[in-house]
C-alpha cells in the first residue's frame, strides 16, 4: 500500500485537476485563449402605437427559458410608463402601464443571447390531448390520413416528421390536400398540424422563433411546431419538416397568444432587429454563469474583486516558476543563490521586462558586492551588516532609477519592484561563498541563479499560462502532481552526466 | 578528447559503474537512514565532540568554546598559551566554511596557516563573525571552538601544502565502504576542496594505501607541488582508523555518514567532524561508484544482527580490498595515455 500511495495520490490529484478542467471548457464553454471571443446576440423589440389618450397597458411577450441561447443582459426602454414583468410557465410577460399618454408612443426591449448549445427542452409529458371535433368530411379524411402516417412511421417524431411532409407535398385530391391550401402561410400550417397531430392524441404546440441575421432591422417572426414526445419538446419546421432548430434560430414566446397585446392604442405594431456583437469570451462566460442555477462559477476567481483578481493572477505563477525550480535543480543540477530567490527575481522580471531586468540585476548585484566588501574591512556583526547592505540596496536603486529618468530610460523605474532583502541576502550569501570558495563559484552560482530565474521569467511571464492558470486554478492539482512526481525523480541530474562524463579517463583505471 | 570539452556520459553507463548521482543519494540513502531528529548530533560539532569522547574515541582537544561576545576578551588572554597554535571553527559549520587554523606565533602575533602573520584583533573578528551565525546554516546565532591543533603525521609533507590532509570515509549502516584523502595544494589555497584543486585519492580500504587520484576532474598520480607520487602511500594507523570510521555508526545512528579523520602525528586518528550529507566526489577521487558497496552492505546485512565496530570494519577490509590499484608503477601508464591522446 505505501508502495502505491504517492502514485495514487498524483493519479488523483491530475484526475481531479483535469477532469474540473474538462468540464468548464467543454460544458460552459470557458475559452482557453486569452483573447478569445464569443458571438453573442443584441436582439430588440421595439412597439409602436398611436395613444388614445386612455390609461393604456401595453402586454409584450418576451423570453424567458430559451432553448440553445441564455439571457446575458436584457433592458426595457420605456418612459413615462411603469414596468412589470410576470413570469409565465414558458414565457415573461413585460406590461408597460401609463395614465395619458399622447401621440406616438414607442417602446423598447432589448436582450443580449449568447448561445450556449444547451436545448432546454425537457419537459413533463402534459398527457394525450382531446381529439377536436372534426364535421364530415373533415373526420374521414383525418382518420384515413393518420392511419396512413402511422403505418410509415415509427415514433411521435417521426410521424410528426412524416405528416408535415405530407401536407407540405399534399397530391391534388389526396386526403392531406383537404386540410391545406398551397397558400397557406407557416402560422396556418402549424395550426392544421396541432389540431391533427391531436386527432392522433399527440400533444403539439406553436412557438414564435426569430431568424438572427445581422444587422437586419425588421425580422419578420416565424411560426414553428414543438412536438412532445413524452420526454422533450421536439422543434419542427411546419413547412419542411425538419427537426430541430438551426443555429440562427432563436425562440421568443410560446403558444399561439399574440405576440403584443394593447388596450387603447391604434395601430400597434412590434418589429425585431438583430446585431451580432463581439465581447470579451471570459466576460461573456461569466455573464453566462450568472444566468446558469449552478453555482459552479460563483466560486471562481472570476467574481473576485478586481484588484485581488490582479494579485492572483501574478499569484498563480509562483508555483509554476516554483516547479521550474524544482526542475532545473533536481533534474538539469543548476546550482542558484537561496532556493526559491530566483522565482521572486523573475517575478520581478515581469515588470522591467527580461533583458533590463538581468542588467538591472547585474548592476545592482555587483555594485552591492563592491559595498559588501568594502563592508568587510569596518568589521561589523552580522545583523548590522546585512542592516547596511539593504539600506545601501535602496539607496542604489533610486540612484539608478533618478539617473536612469533623466536619461529617458523609463524601464528602469520599474526597479523599485526589485525585492529589496533578497537581494540583499542574496549579496551577502554571494560574497561568503567568494570568500570561502573563490570568485568562481560564486560567479558560477550567480549566473545560475540569473539563468533560473530568466527561465522562470519565460514560462511566468507568458499571457498564455497565465490566462489558464488564473481561469482554470485547478490546474494547479495538475501541477502539484508533476511536482510531488519530480520529488521521487532519483536518476541522474544532467551536469552529473557532463561531471562524470569528464572522469571516465579516471573510472577506466578499475575496469 | 580535450578536457575542458564538456563531455557527455550516457546514464546507462554511469549506472554500470554504480556511480550514485545527488537525487539518489538523497532520496535512497540519507532519507531513509538518516533521521532527522539525530541530525544536531553532527551538526554541531561540540555535541559531536561530546558523544565521541563519551564513547572513547580520539578527537581534537577542545581548548575552549566562545559563546557570547563578551568571552572573546577572556579567551584572548589565553591563545598565547597555545604554542603550537590553535583551530577555531563555528560550532554549526557547513563545509568547512569559517574554519581559521593558526600554526604558531610570530612574536605575539598568530601566523596563519599559510605563513601569514595576523592581528589578533582579526581574530576577535572571526570569532565575532562565527558567533554572529555567519558560517552556520540558516544564519542562526552559533557557538566558536577553539580546538587543538593537529600536528600531522610527517609523511604527507610532501604531498600536501600548507592546510592539513584529511580523510574522508563513507560509513554506511555501520560499513565504512569508501575512503578517500583530500589533500591540499596551492591552488586550492591550503583548503582540502576538490573544487578548488585540492587532489583527491582513493584509498584501498583493505590495505591503507592510496590508489591515485583525481585533479580538478582528470586522473593525477603526482602531487602537482611536489611532484611526489600519490599512489601507494600508507596511512599510518589504518585499521584503527577504520574501526573509528566504523565506531561513528553508534555515536550518530545515521546510516549514510560522512567521517573526517586526520592523523596526529603523535594520538593517531583523531575525529574532526561528522556529515550527514556526505558529497559524491569520494566516487571521483576512488574512480569508482558507491553503488556497488552499498549494495554489497545491504546484501551482507540480511538477515544479520548488528556486529561490534571492530568486526564490521574487519568485514569492509576484507570484502572491499583492491590491493592492485595500489602499485605506484602501473603498466598500462601508457596505454592510459594513448587512450587520452587519442
Amino acid at each position: 500500500m505505501k508502495r502505491f500511495h504517492l502514485p495514487i495520490l498524483i493519479v488523483l490529484l491530475s484526475a481531479i485537476g483535469l477532469g474540473v478542467f474538462a468540464y468548464k471548457v467543454s460544458a460552459l464553454g470557458m475559452p482557453l485563449q486569452p483573447d478569445a471571443t464569443a458571438e453573442t446576440w443584441q436582439v430588440e423589440a421595439r412597439v409602436r402605437f398611436q395613444a388614445t389618450g386612455e390609461a393604456t397597458t401595453v402586454q409584450l411577450r418576451i423570453p424567458h427559458r430559451l432553448p440553445n441561447f441564455s439571457i446575458l443582459d436584457e433592458g426595457f426602454v420605456s418612459r413615462g410608463y411603469g414596468l412589470n414583468t410576470i413570469t409565465q410557465t414558458e414565457d415573461r410577460l413585460a406590461q408597460w402601464t401609463t395614465r395619458q399618454p399622447r401621440g406616438e408612443q414607442v417602446l423598447y426591449y432589448r436582450a443580449t443571447l449568447y448561445r450556449d448549445g444547451n436545448d432546454r427542452s425537457e419537459a413533463d409529458y402534459p398527457g394525450p390531448v382531446a381529439v377536436p371535433d372534426w364535421a364530415e368530411p373533415f373526420r374521414s379524411a383525418a382518420e384515413a390520413l393518420i392511419d396512413d402516417v402511422r403505418g410509415r412511421s415509427s415514433d411521435i417524431q417521426s410521424f410528426a416528421s412524416v405528416l408535415v411532409n405530407d401536407l407540405a407535398n399534399a397530391a391534388p385530391a389526396s386526403n392531406a390536400a383537404v386540410f391545406i391550401e398551397s397558400t397557406d402561410n407557416r402560422t396556418r400550417r402549424a395550426e392544421t398540424l396541432i389540431e391533427l397531430l391531436a386527432t392522433a392524441r399527440i400533444p403539439a404546440r406553436q412557438v414564435t422563433a426569430l431568424r438572427l441575421v445581422d444587422g437586419r432591422r425588421d425580422i419578420e417572426p416565424q411560426t414553428w411546431l414543438e412536438v412532445h414526445n413524452t420526454r422533450r419538446w421536439v422543434p419542427i419546421d411546419p413547412e419542411s419538416g425538419e427537426i430541430e432548430y438551426p443555429a440562427d434560430v432563436v425562440v421568443w414566446s410560446h403558444g399561439d397568444a399574440p405576440l403584443l397585446e394593447i388596450t387603447h392604442g391604434e395601430n400597434a405594431e412590434v418589429r425585431f432587429a438583430v446585431a451580432r456583437g463581439v465581447q470579451d469570451a471570459l466576460a461573456t462566460i461569466q455573464r453566462f454563469g450568472d444566468t446558469l442555477d449552478s453555482r459552479f462559477l460563483d466560486f471562481s476567481t472570476l467574481n473576485l474583486p478586481l484588484g485581488t483578481q490582479n494579485t492572483y493572477r501574478v499569484l498563480l505563477m509562483v508555483p509554476l516558476g516554483a516547479m521550474i525550480i524544482v526542475f532545473l535543480r533536481n533534474v538539469i543540477g543548476v546550482q542558484t543563490f537561496g532556493t526559491f530567490m530566483p522565482v521572486l527575481i523573475a517575478l520581478s522580471f515581469r515588470e522591467t521586462q527580461l533583458l533590463a531586468g538581468i542588467i538591472l540585476f547585474t548592476l545592482i548585484v555587483s555594485l552591492g558586492l563592491v559595498v559588501r566588501f568594502y563592508l568587510e574591512h569596518l568589521r561589523l556583526l552580522l545583523v548590522p551588516r546585512l542592516a547596511a547592505v539593504v539600506s545601501v540596496v535602496i539607496m542604489l536603486m533610486l540612484g539608478i532609477s533618478i539617473l536612469s529618468h533623466q536619461l529617458g530610460f523609463e524601464r528602469a523605474l520599474a526597479l523599485s519592484l526589485f525585492p529589496m532583502v533578497i537581494l540583499a541576502m542574496t549579496i551577502e550569501r554571494m560574497s561568503v561563498v567568494w570568500e570561502e570558495h573563490g570568485p568562481a563559484d560564486a560567479i558560477t552560482q550567480g549566473i545560475g541563479s540569473l539563468v533560473v530565474a530568466a527561465a522562470a521569467y519565460g514560462l511566468m511571464a507568458n499571457r498564455q499560462l497565465e490566462h489558464l492558470l488564473f481561469v482554470f486554478p485547478e490546474l494547479l492539482l495538475v501541477l502539484l502532481a508533476v511536482t510531488l512526481l519530480l520529488g521521487r525523480y532519483t536518476g541522474y541530474r544532467l551536469t552529473e552526466l557532463f561531471r562524470f562524463g569528464r572522469i571516465q579517463d579516471a573510472m577506466r583505471r578499475t575496469d | 578528447m580535450r578536457a575542458w570539452l564538456p563531455r557527455f556520459v550516457r546514464p546507462k553507463l554511469l549506472k554500470e559503474q554504480g556511480i550514485v548521482g545527488m537525487n539518489t543519494r538523497n532520496a535512497r540513502y540519507i532519507s531513509v537512514w538518516n533521521r532527522r531528529r539525530f541530525y544536531p548530533r553532527v551538526d554541531d560539532k561540540l555535541q559531536t565532540k561530546q558523544l565521541a569522547l563519551d564513547a572513547g574515541l580520539s578527537v581534537p582537544d577542545l581548548y575552549g568554546v566562545v559563546r557570547t561576545l563578551r568571552q572573546i576578551r577572556d579567551v584572548r588572554q589565553q591563545l598565547r598559551n597555545y604554542e603550537d597554535g590553535f583551530v577555531i571553527k563555528p560550532a554549526h559549520g557547513a563545509g568547512g566554511d569559517g574554519i581559521l587554523v593558526i600554526d604558531g606565533w610570530r612574536g605575539d602575533r598568530p601566523r596563519r596557516a599559510g605563513g601569514r602573520a595576523m592581528e589578533l584583533s582579526e581574530v576577535d573578528d572571526h570569532i565575532a563573525n562565527v558567533l554572529s551565525g555567519m558560517y552556520s546554516l540558516g544564519g542562526q546565532p552559533d557557538a566558536a571552538m577553539i580546538e587543538q591543533r593537529v600536528r600531522f603525521s610527517s609523511i604527507f609533507d610532501e604531498v600536501s601544502h600548507q592546510g592539513v590532509p584529511d580523510i574522508r570515509t563513507v560509513v554506511y549502516r555501520g560499513y565504512p565502504v569508501m575512503a578517500m584523502m583530500r589533500l591540499p595544494t596551492h591552488d586550492s589555497d591550503g583548503k582540502a576542496n576538490l573544487h578548488q584543486g585540492a587532489v583527491g585519492t582513493g584509498i584501498d580500504l583493505g590495505s591503507g594505501r592510496t590508489i591515485g587520484g583525481v585533479r580538478y576532474n582528470r586522473p593525477c598520480r603526482e602531487h602537482p607541488d611536489s611532484e611526489k607520487s600519490i599512489v601507494g602511500l600508507q596511512i599510518p594507523g589504518w585499521d584503527q582508523l577504520m574501526e573509528l570510521a566504523a565506531s561513528c555508526y553508534e555515536l550518530s545512528e545515521l546510516g549514510y555518514l560522512g567521517v573526517d579523520v586526520v592523523i596526529d602525528a603523535d594520538r593517531g586518528p583523531l575525529i574532526l567532524e561528522l556529515n550527514a550529507r556526505p558529497g559524491l566526489a569520494i566516487q571521483i577521487a576512488n574512480g569508482e561508484g558507491l553503488n556497488h558497496r552499498i549494495l554489497a552492505v545491504d546484501a551482507h546485512m540480511v538477515s544479520r544482527d548488528i556486529e561490534p565496530a571492530a568486526e564490521r570494519a574487519r568485514w569492509s577490509a576484507e570484502v572491499f580490498a583492491r590491493p592492485e590499484a595500489t602499485r605506484p608503477t602501473e603498466p598500462d601508464t601508457e596505454t592510459t595515455r594513448a587512450a587520452e591522446s587519442a
